[in-house]
């Protein structure tokens, strides 16, 4: 089973005159996992429903490899999708659950069996099969549908939110099998989650979204390192970094007192300013007083207080609360957008 | 068994007050079936057969019982399918597709429900005359079913409300029609809703009399309640043979009622359980 590749070319949905999404165009690699990334209510599980056939594209075309889709049904589409809810059938056992893809597509019974057992053993629920949904555990049902998404043996998989619904230990394990299960078939998958430490642990490409239109569309690292605007910068990574506005002038960053000195020539104006809380080191010339300290386990989430704003940072002791404080963040390590909340790239000298 | 709490008691006293003229009436069909003569609910001669005798012979020119027995068991019987398949899938249609017009039709089957159907009685005639149904079995099963089809599609159309669109999803990308999803997912989900509308449509059926009555003028065509009736409207009524038909034509129902009640609760619980 080889993957193909998925283009979206100028997709969009409008729901009466409500945008669910807006002209979207997407390359997907065969055999590459993509996730779809955002909060709720963007546009990213309508994209998945529509690859999947189950809405009609307002506009826009979908093609799994050269081969036109968006107006075929779902069943001509040969696309396998695991829901949030597993959406498994409860009259019938999790054996005919993973049974009736094949069974519909008139495949002879003992091939049938064959499979079933073959992708129930690979997903180890070969022994609750003869159980119904409802008599085993949420992972085993997650498995089931996973199992009756692959046993077809599709071209492209649809994850929905596949892992909200598993306790946090099951999660992070799932997590980790369906990506190396899904890099031993090479199934080309898309990813519909939420969570971003989910999109930037699996993925191999996360699409951003926020309300109905793509922000960024990059490998987890450059998602992290180069963020296009503010919405991914504050979207994509734990905890989040600091957005600061202000003005842009001289060479200089200034939000009241707050002062800091730019990494490269900017074009004079208002904008923002982004820093990690990971970037941002005890000891420097912002002056500031810490107002909470959170430990997260390794490290303490610092809140400290500066003239010109409230900045989170990444400490490796708890410092006292109330207590003035400095702290110094590498230049070269600072985030710059526009007013427009678009990335400012440093221009070539 | 536990003592139940004073409040409870006055309220089941209260309950079993009101329940006495009722309860005084099925009494009575039994005593005055079962013995020769009674005086109020006392006895006054010996159990006899004599008013079964309907059973193994035609009584004063009606054909025998089993004639319109049988009539009234097709009538329940076929109502009771046409409105389980024409609800659920009126119902199935409304709860999950979106079609022009679905609002209002929404709006249209519930005052229809509401609607008298005693009062179309005489157009109802008129029509079946016209289209040459008017005293046959056929007009009366399609005029009962019809007029019981708005509550039954807003039974069913809760049942169908209830199920995953996930599930649907599921079953669309796994290959499936709608036509098959429909018939191999959503309807034996909706089970328990099926077996309530059809025992309650069963049971309703049976136990109709203005429409047979009216729409059906030969006797061996009669359905039991007609057959019933009749023997009340000679001259001299014997109330022994009365209540033996009648307890006749309510065996059948206590009998559905038995085994069937569970699917009826779920008429007012209303989910899809397990």
């Amino acid at each position: 089973m080889k993957g193909i590749a998925v283009r979206l070319e100028g997709l969009s949905k409008y729901f009466g005159r409500v945008a669910a999404l807006r002209t979207l165009d997407l390359d997907i690699h065969a055999g590459e996992m993509v996730a779809f990334l955002g909060p709720s209510g963007c546009g990213k599980t309508t994209t998945l429903l529509m690859v999947a056939g189950i809405y009609q594209p307002s506009s826009g075309a979908i093609y799994f490899g050269e081969r036109r889709v968006e107006h075929l049904h779902p069943r001509d589409r040969d696309v396998g999708m695991v829901f949030q809810s597993y959406a498994l059938y409860p009259h019938l056992t999790l054996l005919e659950n993973i049974a009736f893809p094949l069974r519909l597509k008139r495949v002879p019974a003992d091939e049938v069996a064959a499979k079933v057992r073959q992708t129930a053993e690979l997903l180890g629920i070969g022994h609750v099969l003869e159980r119904r949904p409802a008599h085993v555990s949420g992972g085993q049902q997650q498995r089931a549908a996973l199992a009756r998404a692959l046993v077809k043996e599709p071209q492209v998989l649809l994850l929905d939110e596949p892992l909200s619904n598993l306790d946090a230990q099951i999660r992070l394990h799932a997590r980790g099998e369906i990506r190396r299960l899904q890099q031993d078939i090479g199934v080309t998958s898309v990813l519909v989650t939420h969570d971003q430490a989910e999109a930037l642990a699996m993925a191999d490409r996360v699409a951003v979204f926020s309300v109905g239109e793509l922000q960024q569309f990059a490998s987890p690292d450059e998602l992290y390192a180069r963020p296009a605007n503010t919405f991914v910068a504050g979207f994509v990574g734990h905890p989040p970094m600091n957005l600061i506005a202000g003005t842009f002038a001289d060479g200089a960053f200034t939000a009241g007192p707050l002062r800091l000195t730019l990494p490269y020539r900017v074009p004079p104006g208002s904008g923002t300013l982004g820093m990690r809380p990971e970037d941002i080191a005890l000891g420097g010339p912002i002056a500031g007083r810490v107002v909470l300290a959170e430990t997260l386990g390794r490290e303490v989430l610092v809140t400290v207080e500066t003239g010109g704003a409230t900045i989170k940072m990444l400490a490796d002791s708890r410092p006292v609360g109330g207590a003035p404080i400095g702290i110094a963040v590498d230049p070269a390590r600072l985030h710059l957008f526009d007013r427009e909340g678009r990335r400012i790239v440093a221009q070539a000298a | 068994m536990p003592l139940l709490p004073p409040r409870w008691r006055l309220v089941l006293a209260v309950l079993l007050l009101v329940s006495i003229p009722i309860a005084a009436g099925v009494v009575w069909m039994g005593l005055t079936g079962i013995f020769d003569r009674v005086h109020g609910l006392v006895p006054v001669r010996p159990p006899s057969l004599d008013n079964w005798r309907f059973i193994w012979e035609g009584v004063g020119g009606r054909p025998p019982v089993h004639v319109p027995l049988l009539n009234s068991f097709v009538f329940a019987v076929v109502v009771a399918v046409i409105e389980v398949f024409v609800a659920s899938m009126a119902a199935y249609a409304i709860s999950r597709m979106s079609f022009p017009g679905r609002r209002f039709y929404l709006g249209l089957v519930l005052v229809l429900h509401a609607f008298p159907a005693v009062s179309l009685i005489i157009a109802i005639f008129y029509i079946l005359r016209v289209m040459g149904l008017f005293d046959t079995l056929t007009g009366v099963i399609l005029v009962k079913a019809s007029l019981g089809l708005p509550l039954g599609i807003w039974l069913m159309k809760g049942f169908f409300d209830n199920l995953s669109w996930e599930m649907e999803m599921a079953a669309l990308v796994d290959g499936m029609s709608r036509w098959t999803l429909f018939w191999k997912i959503a309807m034996p989900l909706v089970r328990p809703g099926l077996l309530a509308l059809g025992t309650f449509s069963l049971l309703s059926a049976w136990g109709e009399f203005i429409l047979p009555f009216t729409l059906i003028v030969s006797s061996n065509k009669a359905l039991m309640s007609s057959y019933l009736q009749s023997f009340l409207t000679e001259a001299f009524t014997d109330f022994g043979i009365v209540a033996a038909v009648g307890l006749f034509y309510t065996l059948p129902v206590v009998a559905l009622y038995l085994l069937g009640q569970r699917y009826l609760l779920n008429i007012y619980g209303g989910g899809v359980k397990g």
